[in-house]
């Protein structure tokens, strides 16, 4: 282990021997002046995989899907200028939704920043309010030190990007090399642990529910508490929903799970919401397009909170039992409270706040009009989940067709469903999708996708090849910006400005130069097919399927701006 | 109801770390009054204050998005406690025939010093509590000032509470 002999090496191999010790195995990145000494340790050593791909976008989005599919942080390298400022939008996007990333950038020389020197920007600055914290080391001394640091930050607490600057002449310079074991921060100490009073506190309003609902968020499937949660919900006996980011920590197939919450959310979800007595939220943040109208929020509930990050508790909504803490520790409490305990929730009032929800569940608010005679994406992504029995990892873009995979695909396990929630990303399923297929070469990894999105990281096709990914990608082609056109036909008389794809490029050839399978479906009874020689014939291939489907089908059910959850338009 | 608090900070004396608070602020839309940050007697923490105002609720998240700044590692908000507040004031003003005694007069009445003198100006160094300061402003009303130069309040708890690691 290096970590216990002193040996002097230069900055550049430090990087990499650092991001050994740390574990890292997938290295995304792109080349340019200011890392070609890293990227020469890179050459030298075979321990630490570097993925190339075509676009620093891509390499943050794919070192994003690695983590949020694995729980490990992804890790990225750029260079320096637009090499950095191309990673912005994927730093963003793991930053708005509590990915544990780290991003290495180059810099232009010490004695050359400020200068507006060939390729310089102020990397720690434009950085600055999207990551969780960011560095620019010095001394190559620093660097392994400054590494651990950021690893450290990255994954614990409220995880969330973290970016390291790198000039250059830091690379070069030589320095005695030791990987710390450990790091203290006396500045940075997050709350892990939930307050014993409160907690007891939120048992005992649990305990007096008439009408309970446990609502769920990314901070169950952030902190592994998927478990806890289950054997929590089955305890109680009350509902559940999940966030579009927490989706899968609770089975979809589950009777107890009454489906996502918000404006797209099922009308289950949203009225048991807002007729419940006890909110129990879990890792989740109140989000506006998941609490619509604040003023009409829960009217009669009295809430609970539970959350790692202080900041999220009492944002948006005033909570009564607030529990700053890590959510598997928070619950694994709750569950021993409660196995130590006999009483249990009023089994008559459960019945009857059953029966009510059971009224709600037999609207259907998720049926459509499935004529065959046009491709509905609803009917491909139900499709998708029978052809890859529900058990795949599945990337999604911006837009209808993220909203029809929330809806329809039923995730029954955590780290499966892989989507921009928090910045809503376009060009985000692609790569993220690529680095899914690296954490788990062996599974399933779909991306549904719009034409509008794919179109955004489409170069990634390339990289696919480069490292033999095989993708599916499920293109739910509208010829539309369609959630963009939902908008424009609701709220602005249907003038569609500039929601409408021309010119679009033909997809299955497109494929086919980028040297993949290329299918096209525009029949409804070709939809399995398509999608078993994806996942048999085409196992090992990236198939690329283009499905002509129904032009303007929306997204239902909906509510809409400024209404509660309790007005929900149905189809 | 918004009112004015005054939050200090215990931070790592570290590039970067003013420009992490204050854009805070400017990011979320919080508004700042004054801004001071200087070393403490440790040269690896510095001591910032600042002076924002608010409802609870924005304070309340005021306080807990400055405390999730690695770079922080305390804060306290001096509304909550009882603790003294002083700011430093320069002003230059004209000093010329009846008004030079009248300033001097001014001066002393409210303890300032005058710190430097010219033919026509007097420099007067004042401290004390914002409105001692403001004060002392509009009893100047009738002398023509040609510079005023604030350090922003400064703040430390009464009695044995400190902020300090
Ligand atoms: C980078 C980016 N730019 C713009 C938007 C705004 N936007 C949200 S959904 C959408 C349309 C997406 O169209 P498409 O990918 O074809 O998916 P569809 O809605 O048709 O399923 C747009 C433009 C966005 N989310 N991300």
């Amino acid at each position: 282990m290096l970590g216990d002999i002193k040996v002097e090496l230069t900055g550049a191999e430090i990087v990499v021997q650092s991001l050994i010790e740390e574990g890292v195995e997938h290295l995304f990145g792109y080349p340019g002046g200011a890392v070609l000494h890293i990227y020469d340790a890179l050459y030298k050593q075979d321990k630490l995989q570097h993925i190339l791909v075509r676009h620093e976008q891509a390499a943050t989005h794919a070192a994003d899907g690695y983590a949020r599919s694995t729980g490990k942080p992804g890790v990225v390298l750029v260079t320096s200028g637009p090499g950095a400022t191309n990673a912005v939008t994927g730093i963003a996007t793991a930053y708005m939704d509590s990915i544990p990333m780290v991003v290495i950038t180059g810099q232009v020389p010490l004695p050359m920043i400020g200068n507006d020197a060939f390729q310089e920007v102020d990397s720690v600055g434009i950085t600055r309010p999207i990551v969780k914290h960011n560095f620019l080391v010095k001394d190559a001394a620093d660097i392994a030190t400054t590494i651990k640091k950021a690893f450290y930050v990255a994954t614990t607490g409220r995880p969330g990007p973290v970016v390291i600057d790198i000039p250059k002449d830091v690379t070069a310079h030589k320095a005695e090399f030791s990987y710390p074991r450990e790091v203290k921060m006396r500045s940075y100490q997050p709350t892990v642990n939930g307050h014993k009073g409160n907690i007891k506190k939120a048992i005992e309003l649990i305990l007096t529910a008439k009408r309970p609902m446990i609502y769920t968020g990314g901070g169950v499937i952030l902190s592994n508490a998927s478990d806890e949660l289950i054997a929590f919900s089955q305890t109680l006996g009350a509902p559940v929903t999940n966030t579009l980011m927490g989706l899968g920590a609770y089975p979809a197939n589950d009777k107890q799970f009454v489906g996502m919450l918000g404006m797209h959310g099922t009308y289950e979800a949203n009225m048991s919401m807002h007729h419940c007595d006890v909110l129990i939220a879990i890792g989740a943040r109140f989000d506006d397009r998941v609490t619509g109208n604040l003023e009409k929020f829960c009217p009669d509930a009295k809430i609970i909170h539970v959350d790692i990050d202080p900041a999220s508790i009492s944002k948006n909504v005033k909570v009564d039992v607030p529990i700053v803490g890590d959510v598997k520790k928070v619950l694994s409490e709750f569950n021993g409270l409660l196995d130590g305990d006999d009483r249990r929730l009023e089994q008559s009032a459960m019945q009857d706040w059953w029966q009510q929800i059971e009224e709600w569940r037999s609207q259907d608010c998720l049926k459509y009009n499935n004529s065959m005679e046009s491709i509905k994406p609803q009917y491909v992504v139900e499709q998708l989940h029978e052809v890859t029995q529900g058990d795949a990892f599945v990337s999604s873009d911006v837009g209808q067709h993220q909203m029809f995979a929330a809806q329809f695909y039923g995730f029954n396990k955590p780290r499966r469903w892989i989507n921009s929630g928090g910045l809503g990303t376009m060009g985000f399923g692609l790569p993220a999708a690529m680095g899914v297929q690296f954490a788990h070469p062996d599974e399933t990894v779909v991306c549904v996708t719009g034409e509008g999105s794919i179109q955004m990281c489409i170069q990634e096709l390339s990289t696919c090849l480069q490292y033999g990914l095989p993708v599916k990608i499920i293109n739910l082609n509208n010829g539309f910006l369609g959630m963009v056109r939902q908008w424009q036909e609701f709220f602005y008389e249907k003038r569609y400005a500039s929601s409408y794809m021309e010119s679009l490029p033909d997809f299955v050839k497109l494929a086919e130069s980028y040297g993949h399978v290329g299918i096209r479906v525009e029949k409804a009874e070709d939809v399995r097919q398509a999608l078993e020689d994806a996942v048999g014939k085409y196992k090992d291939r990236l198939v690329f399927i283009d499905f002509i489907i129904d032009r303007e089908e929306n997204v239902y059910p909906m509510i809409p701006a400024g209404a509660g959850l309790n007005e929900m338009i149905l189809i | 109801m918004t009112k004015k608090h005054i939050i200090s900070i215990l931070l790592e004396n570290e590039a970067g770390a003013l420009s992490r608070v204050s854009g805070l602020f400017s990011a979320r839309a919080y508004n700042i009054e004054s801004l001071t940050v200087a070393p403490t007697d440790d040269a690896s923490l510095s001591r910032m204050t600042l002076v924002t105002s608010g409802t609870e609720e924005i304070v309340e998240q005021i306080m807990k998005q400055l405390n999730k700044l690695v770079d922080v590692i305390k804060l306290v908000d001096f509304t909550d406690c009882s603790h003294i507040e002083r700011e430093l004031m320069l002003i230059k003003v004209q000093a010329t025939g009846e008004s030079r005694s009248e300033v001097k007069r001014l001066s002393d009445i409210f303890r300032g010093k005058i710190i430097d003198v010219t033919d026509t100006s007097y420099t007067i160094e004042l401290t004390g509590k914002g409105d001692k300061l403001n004060a002392f402003l509009t009893s100047l009303s009738s002398i023509t000032i040609f510079e005023v130069v604030r350090s922003g309040v400064i703040g430390i708890c009464r009695g044995d509470k400190t902020l300090n690691i």
